[in-house]
């Protein structure tokens, strides 16, 4: 087992390669000169050369190329010349509306998907089933601000329950925060909610027809304790590894939610970057979004083994 | 939905598809899918293509005097030779005065446009370089490893990338949708070829002296017709969703062009007093997508049924 963690450890480092020379290829094959881009529009010749001196510009891309990782192995992401701020010191001050935004909608999505997707294939072709299909079909197709506009405009404008935009921090007020996060998770479960179920149902299908089924339904077992211990823990990997798939799909989705809901979180950030041509934070926010994406299915990945014992590493 | 299906895509099911080609194509025209998909998108390309004819206005005509309307007022408009026209705005009008009707109709031509190009360019480039890396052993390492580091990054974020770089237009933002998929499609080539490379009947063509290029387009290049098809209209489905939410946060096609998301993009500072600029375009898009969903689903049950199955 830890020989397969440390074998899998390794895979991972190829990969992440790929990544840092891409995102590091991105700003080099801007047109122009990179230090004038980091600089950003208003910048002094002064601190242009700054910057160029700092990346070593003058040398050979190589060297440049190593100069940059060494830096961001020690945790030096560069400098913000938009925001005035070192683009670790930005992160970290973004970084809680995402993980909340993240986690709510992680959990709420998967306690409906999966009982949905289950029932759904316990009762195939009822009208249970048909409804959480459609819902599928629908959850990848309307867009997440159109889903986020429309929640607003019921829940917080017409009934006003809820607050329409804005973010509490969560040591500040737990409540207003709970309430702030109530319809960006909702409107970011959706998809993934189509996702999870849609998946959950035809894994536990499949599973359905073994012949251990017929056996545990045989012996006198209720339906439900065939439906959760037997069928869904058997169903339990292909599930696991669409929602690690699905990550990437929350994490795009943070950026338009954020956006819609005004949350001050990464993916508001990283528009804000793009629209500033703030190069620093896009790189490290596309570099972090992707170790978070690689290191989250590598995770996946081990735990099969304690929900399928029959895979062995 | 594309990260979900094409790691799920086996290659075993081609076979099935591409003996009885040509009954397989009538069977997909009456699943009742595809029926229903298919006449929406219909429906459509029809508007976008006469989108001039449908009691529009210059969608990028700015009038003062009108802005902000609610749906179903009447404007007057004043024409180029100073005549005053009245005019009913069917979804109202913008914060400049824009018709959104008119907007929205021009818009439909924007996201087709969209979508297919990003599904046809990354097709084109994906089959190209999934036949290399399928085919010739000593690339196939080096191309993989570059698709799997592109398939690391979340996908509408390499989009934003590469938007940032380039400077929004249209094609900028066709080809920053197109990056991201490129890899999903030479995954499902490169499989393709792999297990079709060691049929007999491929074997028996290499024994005969074909050469390889005639191997390719000619016995190879067939096989993934079917697959593609319906990995390009969920492509195509998607494409349109990611333009739309880049030019909805502002990074996307420029302003000026009216393009589904634009129109919401410039609705969002007023959404609580006019809602209908986010509400109208946000329905023309949910529609075609599903549309174009559904038909992929339909597709994929006739044309790729192993595949069907699983998910």
């Amino acid at each position: 087992m830890l020989d397969f963690i440390a074998r899998r450890l390794v895979a991972i480092i190829p990969v992440l390669t790929v990544v840092a020379v891409l995102v590091f290829l991105m700003l080099r094959l801007t047109p122009g000169d990179p230090a004038a881009v980091i600089a950003g529009d208003n910048a002094t010749s002064d601190q242009i050369n700054d910057i160029r001196e700092k990346l070593g510009l003058n040398e050979p891309i190589w060297t440049q190329f190593a100069i940059w990782i060494g830096n961001i192995l020690q945790g030096n992401f560069g400098e913000s010349f938009f925001f005035k701020k070192t683009v670790a010191e930005l992160i970290a001050q973004r970084i809680e509306p995402t993980l909340a935004l993240a986690m709510c909608t992680l959990i709420f999505a998967v306690c409906v998907s999966v009982p949905l997707g289950v029932l759904a294939a316990y009762r195939q072709g009822s009208v249970l089933d048909r409804i959480v299909m459609a819902f599928c079909v629908m959850g990848f197709s309307v867009p997440g601000f159109v889903i986020g506009y429309c929640l607003i405009y019921v829940f917080a404008i017409e009934l006003g329950w809820l607050p329409v935009q804005g973010y509490i921090r969560i040591g500040v007020n737990f409540w207003q925060f709970l309430e702030r996060m109530v319809l960006p998770s909702l409107t970011l479960s959706v998809g993934f909610i189509a996702l999870i179920s849609r998946i959950t149902r035809a894994s536990v299908l499949e599973v359905l027809n073994e012949d251990y089924i017929r056996t545990a339904r045989a012996k006198g077992l209720s339906s439900r304790v065939v439906l959760m211990r037997h069928a869904l823990r058997n169903a339990a990997v292909p599930i696991l590894t669409v929602i690690g798939l699905g990550v990437a799909i929350l994490i795009g989705g943070a950026v338009v939610t954020e956006s819609v809901f005004g949350l001050p979180g990464l993916g508001r950030l990283t528009v804000e970057a793009v629209l500033s041509r703030d190069f620093p934070t896009i790189q490290t926010v596309i570099l972090m979004f992707s170790v978070v994406y690689v290191v989250v299915n590598l995770l996946i990945d081990i735990s099969y083994t304690v929900f399928d014992p029959r895979i062995r590493y | 939905m594309t990260v979900a299906t094409e790691d799920l895509v086996d290659s075993a099911s081609i076979a099935a598809a591409s003996t009885k080609r040509k009954s397989l194509w009538l069977l997909a025209l009456r699943n009742p899918n595809v029926i229903i998909g298919g006449s929406i998108l219909l429906i459509m390309l029809a508007i976008a293509a006469l989108a001039p004819f449908l009691g529009t206005v210059d969608p990028t005509r700015i009038d003062p005097a009108s802005r902000n309307k609610k749906p179903g007022t009447e404007i007057t408009m004043r024409l180029d030779d100073g005549q005053a026209v009245k005019r009913v705005a069917l979804m109202g009008t913008d914060s400049l005065g824009r018709d959104v009707y008119s907007r929205v109709i021009y818009g439909t031509r924007v996201s087709l446009a969209v979508g297919a190009a990003v599904a046809i360019i990354a097709i084109a480039i994906g089959v190209v370089i999934g036949l290399v890396s399928g085919y010739i052993r000593w690339l196939d390492g080096i191309i993989m490893r570059i698709m799997d580091g592109l398939m690391a990054i979340p996908g509408i974020l390499l989009a934003i990338a590469m938007v940032s770089i380039w400077r929004a237009g249209l094609i900028t933002v066709i080809f920053a949708i197109v990056v991201p998929d490129v890899p999903r499609v030479v995954r499902l080539v490169r499989s393709i070829v792999l297990t079709v490379r060691e049929e007999p009947y491929v074997e028996g063509a290499i024994s005969v002296g074909t050469p390889t290029w005639v191997l390719m387009f000619r016995h190879i290049l067939p096989n993934t017709v079917a697959p593609l098809i319906v990995q390009g209209t969920f492509l195509a489905a998607s494409a349109i969703l990611v333009e739309a939410a880049l030019s909805f946060l502002g990074i996307g096609i420029p302003p000026e062009i009216p393009s589904w998301g634009n129109i919401m993009a410039e609705g969002r500072t007023l959404f609580r007093v006019f809602p209908h600029n986010i509400f109208y375009p946000g329905i023309f898009l949910a529609f075609t997508v599903l549309a174009i969903n559904i038909m992929g689903d339909g597709l994929r049950d006739t044309l790729d049924p192993k595949m069907s199955k699983k998910v």
